[in-house]
């Protein structure tokens, strides 16, 4: 009976060996992707160090690597930002809410569920294709008279923020939903019970609880919509921009500096536009190597942002998951 | 509709005068507008899909037009910008194909163990300050990935392969980008492997552990098994990313359709040929216009193809409890 038992043994002994081996290298590979990511951060703090500067960021983009600046992409990233966040937030949120609260299930829900997985899973530079294709061709062409081509939505700060809106648009709608659904039946029935009207109970009771999750979503989406490149790159940002885009009232000039006119309240959205991962992409893919430092620094900026941005999202979700016990 | 107006109203009831009558509902306005706006913010999720779709058709047509499908299909050059303008797509397929590869070899294997790790192994803490750490890795812009490609990876692994092999890399190539795309997407295979692993009922572990299974065993004889259909999820998420990835082969691919598949060599994929040609200023209507939207397409068909796979995939091996 020695011979079986002690394969038995030396069986389970392997097995326990093989465990203690895979929670090792498991332990392992976690680290090694951490690892990965303070590498990335390494190396991009050693590549801009010599950009540590504070005319780094008011300066214009320039010929001379030591002189350029990220002043145009920066207010660009901010405007083409806001433009996203008017766009996602409040068509992301309503389309949440319906979905959530007031559609029946019928074959046009049905669709329209299907239809935003598939959309978050579109590769970014298709929505690219669209916007060109649709707001600035195919609008330009339906809207457009022969004496004024302007009526696309053009290379614009507009067109770029509607695309990146569009774009992060299933990452909150997927969030609002997840929020509204862990709200309790009870809340909404107690609701209907004093008498609020359905729209009522979402305004004052459903929108404020989901609210922390919501806004996870949004900030999520927004960190996603900063380091996107891809679509601007095919709607034709630009990659050397000197001017910012109009201030609201500022004065027009004209070749001799005479002042014909005063900027209205929307023409920004108009202007021309560069926003900082463009920005980036043109300093990497230059033959001259002194641009790269550069292109680290204005990196560095776009992960601190985005880390930051997630980190906040990170900890607001863990602190709803502790705070609202239903 | 407020509170202010809804109780105005009833005052009006209460007096007599405009009395409704209380079998009859009254119709509220502001409701009807609230929902008719809210269903448009939904049914606009449609609306975009049809503009993609339509757009992506429509100048495709216009440049299957000029270039028989088969030429498309078959011939082994993409050059639709010389003046000998040749429309094979194979090049770009094969190059997104190859760095696509590449990046699953990395991300699948390294996704799964580190799922079963933090699933099975790890302690809930530990859990709970890796996965959103893991997740920072994927939120990084994908232009800073590339920087790392170029300027990180492949000099390293030109080192490398200069020391061991003597081998001469490009400065450029699929290798080196097709790992960082790799390290980029372990994050989704992670988290979702994850989530599919956890969803697990804790009495089929038991039941493991009861009849003497180690941790290992379970985990990759029960719970991966019971989970496969979470699983394939992220792995058809993964390979969606890899597909549709742009940043990190425009930098550092190469950007020069080649038939080839060497990871060795420099070459380009659909996207980085899409954003070659955005980068340049082409006329509305040329062929090299919509030579990208043809692309485009070919991008969203090939993602299609795999998407309805693992859909079927996941019919197939779905365990219910």
């Amino acid at each position: 009976m020695a011979g079986p038992n002690a394969m038995t043994m030396s069986l389970i002994t392997r097995r326990r060996r093989l465990d203690v081996l895979f929670a090792f290298v498991g332990a392992l590979l976690v680290v090694l992707c951490l690892g990965v990511l303070a590498l990335l951060v390494g190396d991009l703090v050693r590549d801009a160090s010599t950009r540590f500067e504070w005319s780094f960021f008011t300066n214009y983009p320039s010929r001379k690597p030591e002189q350029a600046g990220i002043k145009s992409p920066l207010v660009g990233t901010i405007l083409v930002m806001l433009v996203t966040a008017c766009t996602a937030i409040p068509l992301g949120v309503a389309a949440g809410v319906y979905l959530e609260e007031y559609a029946r299930k019928n074959w046009f829900t049905n669709i329209i569920e299907i239809n935003i997985a598939n959309l978050a899973g579109v590769p970014s530079i298709i929505w690219g294709l669209m916007a060109l294709g649709i707001f600035i061709y195919q609008f330009e062409s339906w809207f457009g008279s022969p004496n004024d081509t302007t009526s696309g939505l053009g290379r614009s700060v507009l067109t770029a923020g509607l695309t990146l809106g569009l774009l992060v648009l299933p990452i909150i709608i997927v969030a609002t939903r997840e929020s509204i659904r862990a709200i309790p039946q009870g809340i909404r029935e107690a609701s209907f019970a004093c008498g609020a009207s359905r729209l009522e109970t979402v305004r004052y009771h459903v929108l404020p609880y989901s609210l922390p999750g919501v806004l996870t979503g949004c900030i999520i989406a927004m960190s996603r919509a900063i380091g996107e490149t891809a679509p601007l790159v095919t709607i034709g940002a630009l990659s050397y921009v000197a001017f910012l885009p109009p201030l609201p009232g500022s004065p027009i000039k004209d070749m001799d500096g005479v002042v014909t006119g005063h900027a209205g309240l929307f023409d920004w959205l108009h202007s021309g536009f560069t926003v900082l991962p463009i920005q980036m992409f043109n300093w990497v893919s230059r033959p001259d190597t002194r641009f790269l430092a550069n292109a680290a620094a204005a990196g560095l900026l776009l992960l601190a942002v985005t880390l930051v941005m997630n980190g906040v999202a990170i900890i607001l979700r863990n602190r709803m998951r502790r705070s609202i016990q239903w | 509709m407020s509170h202010a107006a809804s109780s105005t109203m009833t005052g009006r009831t209460a007096s007599g005068r405009r009395s409704g009558s209380l079998t009859q509902p009254r119709v509220r306005w502001g409701e009807k507008l609230g929902e008719s706006l809210l269903f448009l913010a939904a049914a606009s999720s449609v609306i975009i899909t049809v503009g993609i779709v339509g757009i992506l058709l429509y100048e495709s047509g216009a440049f299957f037009r000029h270039v028989p499908l088969k030429d498309f299909l078959t011939q082994r050059e993409w050059t639709p910008l010389f003046a000998d303008a040749k429309f094979g797509i194979l090049p770009l397929v094969a190059g997104t194909l190859v760095t696509t590869t590449i990046a699953l070899l990395v991300a699948v294997p390294v996704g799964t163990i580190v799922s079963v790790w933090l699933s099975e192994y790890a302690p809930r803490r530990v859990r709970e300050w890796v996965k959103p750490a893991l997740e920072l890795l994927s939120a990084v812009p994908t232009v800073v990935y590339g920087y790392f490609a170029l300027l990180l990876v492949i000099p390293a692994l030109q080192w490398l392969l200069a020391k061991f092999f003597s081998y001469d890399l490009a400065g450029s190539n699929m290798l080196g980008a097709g790992l960082v795309m790799g390290i980029m997407i372990v994050p989704y295979v992670a988290s979702l492997s994850e989530d599919a692993m956890r969803a697990v009922p804790q009495s089929l572990r038991e039941g493991a552990y009861a009849m003497g299974a180690t941790r290992l065993q379970t985990a990759w004889k029960v719970v991966f098994p019971a989970s496969i259909s979470g699983v394939t999820a992220a792995y058809i998420l993964a390979i969606s990313r890899a597909l549709g990835e742009t940043m990190v082969v425009a930098i550092a691919a190469g950007n020069r359709p080649t038939l080839t598949a060497n990871p060795l060599e420099p070459a380009q994929t659909i996207t980085a040929f899409i954003v070659q040609v955005s980068l340049g200023d082409l006329p509305h209507d040329s062929i090299g216009y919509q030579s990208i939207f043809a692309a485009g397409l070919t991008l969203m068909l090939m993602t299609l193809v795999f998407n309805i796979a693992g859909f079927y995939l996941r019919r197939r091996f779905r365990e219910a409890y």
